[in-house]
C-alpha cells in the first residue's frame, strides 16, 4: 500500500509550505496579487503573501505560506545512496585491503579544470582529514596522491596512468553555468578516447554532486556534502575487490 | 575610538620592525626586476589599447614582439615607433593590430623617444589625478551620506549588463560599495580581455570597458541617491598592475590587491607576484584607491581560532609592502574575517576581541571585515543569524569596509533577494546598537582581553620565525595558510625579467617621484 506523506506544519497532512522569491515588478498591491496567483498556479490550494518588500524600482521580494494537497509515496522513493550500508572505519578498510586485495590501493585525486577549491579534496585526501576523520594519505594500505587544484583533466589522467592508479578522485565545487558538467564529461571522454575508462574506478565529489548525477555522467559514484574519507575508501575497496574477484 | 584592550605598544612597534626587516630583502629583489605585465601596464599608461582580430590586446602584442629587449623596458620602443612613424597612439595601435611589429622599427633618436614617452605618461597620470579629484569632490558633496561601516556588496552574474541591474538594485537597497567579482579563471590569464563581456563563470571579466559601463551606472544611481558609490575590482592574478592601470583610468575606488594572495591561493609564482604587486600598488596609491587585502582567505584553509595570528602577521606585512609602494594608511583596507567554527563556545567573544584588536593596532586604516563563509551551510536561516552576529561585531568595533554576508553563501553566488535581506538585516542591527561600541568597556583579564593579548604574542613569535627563515622560504615551507609554494614553482615565472642598466620606464619614475618613494 502506498504511504503518502505531505508537508507538516502543525497538523498531520496540513500541507503547509514556506516560500520566498522575487518578481521583476514594482512593489504594490498588484505585485502581491500577482505573486499569490502565481503560487496558486504552481498547484498550491491556498496561498497567503505574508510579506512583500521593495527591492528596487522594478523588483519585489515576497514571503508566502501555501498549502499543498500533493504528497509523495514514501515507500516508492529510492535514496541517492543506501544509508543502511555503513562505511568502514580506517582500520577496517586497511584490514579489508589486506584480506581481499593483498596490495596497496593507489588513488589519485585533484580538483580539476579552473576550480581552485582545495578544501574539499584535502578533507578527503590529506593526512589530517576532516572533522576527526583521517584522510586517505593516512591509510597504511593506500597510496594517495593529491594533485591539488586547477589541475587539467589531461594532467590528472597522465598522472593516474603513470602511478598505475586504481581510482581517480575528482572534486568539483564551482557549478555556475554547469562548468562542472562540462569538465566532468570531458574527463570521461578523454578516458574513453584512450580506452582507459574501465581501468579506473572514477569518483567525483563536491557540495553540489549527487550519486545520481555522477552515474549519469559516467562515473562509478558521486559524493556530496558531509562526505568523509571513510565513505569513499569503503566504496573504492569494495568495488575493487568485486572487480578483482570477478 | 577609545582603546579597550590594553595591548602593549612596545609589542606592536616590534611587530612593525619585524615586518620592515622581513620585507626588506624582498623589496630589494623587486627593485631590480620587471615583468611582462608591469611593462604592459606601463604601455597602457602611454596609450597602448585595443586588440587584434584574435582578441590579443595591443599591450600583449607589443610586449611579445619586444621579448628579446624587454629588460630595457617596453616604453622606449613604443615611443620610438610613435616618433619614427609620426603617429598618434591611436594610429599606432591600429597599425599594430593590423600586423605592424614595432621591434622591427630601427631605434631613432633615443632622447626624442624618451621625451615622447614622458609626455604621454604625464598626460595619463594627469587623467588619473583628475579622476581622483572628481571622487574627492563628490565625496565632499555627499559627505555624511554613506553608511559606517561602508556596506559592500558583490555582483557576479558573468554578464556586465545583468551586473548593472543587480548593482543598481543593491545601491537602492543601501549599498555603498559594489564589487564586480571576476570570472573563475581570469587571474590565470596573462592578458586582460578587451571590450564588454557577457559570459563568465562565477563572476564577470575585468575589462576596461566593463569598468567604464559599471562606473557610469553607479554614478547615475549615486546621483539619484545622493551617495558616492565606490566601485571595486580585483588587481590580482597575472595582470595585477594592468588592472590597476585600467581601474585608475576608469575611476575605480577600491581594488582587492594583496601582496601574497596570488602566491598562496592561485599558485602564481612568488617572485612574479612580489614584483607585480609593487607596481600595481604604486598606481593604486597615486589614484587614491583604497586597497583591500586578502587575509580572510587564510581562514578558509586554516582554522580561524588557532591561526588568528597568521592574519595579524600578514596584515603587518601587507601594511609594510603597501607603505613601500606609496600607499597611505587611509588607503589600506587590511583584511580579516569572522570565520570561526560556530560550535566553539564563546566564539563570538573571540571574534569581537580580534576585530577590536585589529582596530586598535591599525587605527587609521579602514579595515576590510569579511563575513562568515566557510561555516555557512544550506541552513539559510541559521546563516542569517551568523551573518548578523558578524554585523554586530563590525559596527561595535568600528570597522571601515563591511562585506555583507549572504544567507545563501554555501549555495550560489548571490540572488537579488539575498542581497536585499543582507542589507536590510544589517541596517536593522547596526542602527539598533549604533553606539554600543562607545558605551562598553572590556573586563580586565576577561576572556576577550586575554584572547587579544595572546594573539598579539603569537603574532610576534611568528614574525620572529619568519624573519629568521626569510619570507620566501617561509612561504615555501607552508607557514602561511598552510599552503606550500616552491620559489620557482607556480605560474608566470617565465614573465619575470631582471632590469638591465638601460631600463627605462617613465611611468615608474613619475610615480616614484610623485609618491616620494625613490
Ligand atoms: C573557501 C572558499 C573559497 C576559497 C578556496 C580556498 C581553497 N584553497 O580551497 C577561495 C577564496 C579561493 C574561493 C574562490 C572562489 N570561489 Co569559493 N568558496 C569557498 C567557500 C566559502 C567554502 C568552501 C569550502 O572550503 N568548504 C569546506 C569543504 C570541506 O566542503 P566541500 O568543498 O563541500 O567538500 C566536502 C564535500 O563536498 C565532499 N567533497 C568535495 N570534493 C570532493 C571530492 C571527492 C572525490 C569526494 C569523494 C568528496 C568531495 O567532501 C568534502 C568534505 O565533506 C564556499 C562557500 C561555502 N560555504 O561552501 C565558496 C564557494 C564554493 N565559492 C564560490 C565561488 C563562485 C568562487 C569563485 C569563482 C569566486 C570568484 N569569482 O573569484 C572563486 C573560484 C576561483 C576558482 N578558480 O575556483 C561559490 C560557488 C558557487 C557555485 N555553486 O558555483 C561558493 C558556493 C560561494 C558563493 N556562494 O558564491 N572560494
Amino acid at each position: 500500500m502506498a504511504h503518502i506523506v505531505r508537508p507538516y506544519g502543525d497538523t498531520l497532512d496540513d500541507g503547509k509550505v514556506q516560500l520566498s522569491f522575487t518578481l521583476p515588478v514594482p512593489h504594490g498591491l498588484k505585485a502581491q496579487e500577482a505573486a499569490r496567483i502565481m503560487v496558486l498556479g504552481w498547484g498550491f490550494s491556498d496561498c497567503e503573501i505574508v510579506h512583500s518588500a521593495r527591492i528596487s524600482d522594478n523588483f519585489t521580494f515576497f514571503v508566502a505560506y501555501a498549502k499543498t494537497e500533493r504528497g509523495v509515496d514514501y515507500d516508492a522513493v529510492e535514496a541517492d545512496r543506501n544509508e543502511e550500508e555503513k562505511s568502514m572505519s580506517m582500520d577496517e578498510v586497511n584490514e579489508f585491503i589486506r584480506a581481499r586485495i593483498g596490495r596497496k590501493v593507489v588513488v589519485v585525486g585533484a580538483c580539476t579544470g579552473f576550480d581552485a577549491h582545495t578544501v574539499g579534496i584535502d578533507a578527503i585526501m590529506n593526512m589530517k582529514g576532516y572533522n576527526h576523520h583521517y584522510g586517505l594519505e593516512r591509510y597504511s594500505m593506500m597510496e594517495a596522491h593529491n594533485l591539488g587544484a586547477q589541475v587539467p583533466n589531461e594532467r590528472l589522467l597522465e598522472y593516474a596512468v603513470k602511478v598505475n592508479a586504481d581510482a581517480i578522485l575528482v572534486s568539483q565545487v564551482v557549478t555556475q553555468k554547469d562548468t562542472h558538467i562540462h569538465n566532468l564529461t570531458n574527463l570521461i571522454e578523454l578516458l574513453e578516447a584512450e580506452g582507459l575508462r574501465s581501468k579506473f574506478i572514477c569518483i567525483v565529489g563536491g557540495p553540489r554532486i549527487s550519486n545520481k548525477l555522477a552515474v549519469q555522467l559516467g562515473y562509478d559514484a558521486g559524493f556530496g556534502r558531509g562526505t568523509y574519507a571513510d565513505d569513499v575508501a569503503t566504496f573504492i575497496v569494495k568495488k575493487l575487490a568485486e572487480r578483482m574477484e570477478r | 575610538m577609545k582603546e579597550k584592550l590594553g595591548l602593549s605598544k612596545e609589542k606592536i612597534a616590534e611587530a612593525r620592525e619585524r615586518a620592515i626587516a622581513i620585507c626588506a630583502p624582498v623589496l630589494d629583489f623587486i627593485h631590480e626586476h620587471t615583468s611582462v605585465t608591469v611593462e604592459r601596464a606601463t604601455l597602457r599608461l602611454l596609450g597602448a589599447d585595443g586588440a587584434d582580430a584574435d582578441g590579443v590586446p595591443v599591450p600583449n602584442l607589443v610586449v611579445d614582439s619586444l621579448r628579446q629587449n624587454l629588460s630595457e623596458g617596453a616604453a622606449l620602443r613604443y615611443a620610438n615607433a610613435l616618433v619614427v612613424k609620426g603617429m598618434t597612439p591611436q594610429e599606432l595601435n591600429s597599425a599594430i593590430t593590423a600586423g605592424l611589429d614595432i621591434s622591427k622599427i630601427p631605434l631613432g633618436d633615443k632622447t626624442a623617444a624618451r621625451a615622447k614617452a614622458g609626455q604621454l605618461a604625464q598626460a595619463y597620470l594627469d587623467r588619473i589625478r583628475n579622476n581622483r579629484g572628481h571622487r574627492e569632490k563628490k565625496l565632499a558633496e555627499f559627505a555624511g551620506k554613506n553608511n559606517s561601516p561602508l556596506l559592500y556588496l558583490i555582483v557576479a552574474t558573468g554578464n556586465i549588463f545583468e551586473d548593472v541591474k543587480q548593482a543598481q538594485a543593491a545601491v537602492l537597497n543601501g549599498a555603498d560599495v559594489i564589487a564586480v567579482i571576476r570570472t573563475t579563471a581570469q587571474s590565470l590569464l596573462d592578458y586582460v580581455p578587451y571590450g564588454a563581456t557577457t559570459e563568465g563563470f562565477g563572476g564577470t571579466y575585468a575589462t576596461q570597458e566593463n569598468f567604464r559601463i559599471m562606473r557610469q551606472a553607479l554614478d547615475e544611481v549615486g546621483e539619484r541617491e545622493k551617495r558616492y558609490i565606490y566601485l571595486t575590482n580585483y588587481a590580482s592574478g597575472l595582470c595585477m598592475p594592468e588592472i590597476a592601470a585600467m581601474g585608475a583610468l576608469e575611476r575605480l575606488d577600491m581594488m582587492l590587491n594583496d601582496s601574497m594572495y596570488g602566491i598562496l591561493f592561485r599558485d602564481i609564482n612568488m617572485y612574479r607576484t612580489f614584483v607585480d604587486q609593487k607596481f600595481s600598488r604604486m598606481i593604486n596609491a597615486y589614484a587614491g584607491i583604497i586597497i583591500n587585502t586578502g587575509e580572510d582567505n587564510y581562514l578558509t584553509t586554516s582554522d580561524a581560532y588557532e591561526k588568528a595570528y597568521t592574519v595579524l602577521a600578514s596584515q603587518f606585512l601587507n601594511e609594510r609592502f603597501a607603505y613601500a609602494a606609496g600607499l597611505q594608511a587611509w588607503q589600506m583596507g587590511l583584511g580579516h574575517a569572522f570565520e570561526m567554527d560556530p560550535s566553539i563556545p564563546n566564539g563570538f567573544l573571540y571574534e569581537f576581541a580580534q576585530a577590536q584588536m585589529a582596530r586598535e593596532i591599525f587605527p587609521e586604516h579602514p579595515l576590510k571585515y569579511m563575513p562568515p563563509t566557510k561555516h555557512m551551510s544550506g541552513d539559510i536561516f541559521k546563516g542569517i543569524v551568523m551573518d548578523n552576529m558578524f554585523n554586530f561585531v563590525s559596527k561595535a568595533t568600528g570597522q571601515g569596509i563591511h562585506l555583507l554576508g549572504m544567507l545563501t553563501e554555501a549555495i550560489h553566488t548571490p540572488f537579488m533577494m539575498d542581497r536585499y535581506l543582507a542589507v536590510d538585516t544589517a541596517r536593522y542591527v547596526m542602527n539598533n546598537m549604533a553606539s554600543f561600541g562607545d558605551d562598553i568597556e572590556f573586563k580586565k583579564d576577561g576572556i576577550m582581553v586575554r584572547h587579544a593579548h595572546e594573539v598579539l604574542d603569537k603574532t610576534l613569535e611568528f614574525l620572529r620565525e619568519v624573519e629568521k627563515t626569510g619570507l620566501m622560504d617561509a612561504i615555501e615551507q607552508g607557514l602561511f595558510a598552510e599552503v606550500k609554494r616552491p620559489k620557482d614553482g607556480g605560474k608566470g615565472l617565465e614573465g619575470l625579467l631582471a632590469k638591465s642598466p638601460e631600463y627605462f620606464n617613465p611611468v615608474e619614475s613619475l610615480l616614484e617621484e610623485e609618491l616620494g618613494i625613490l
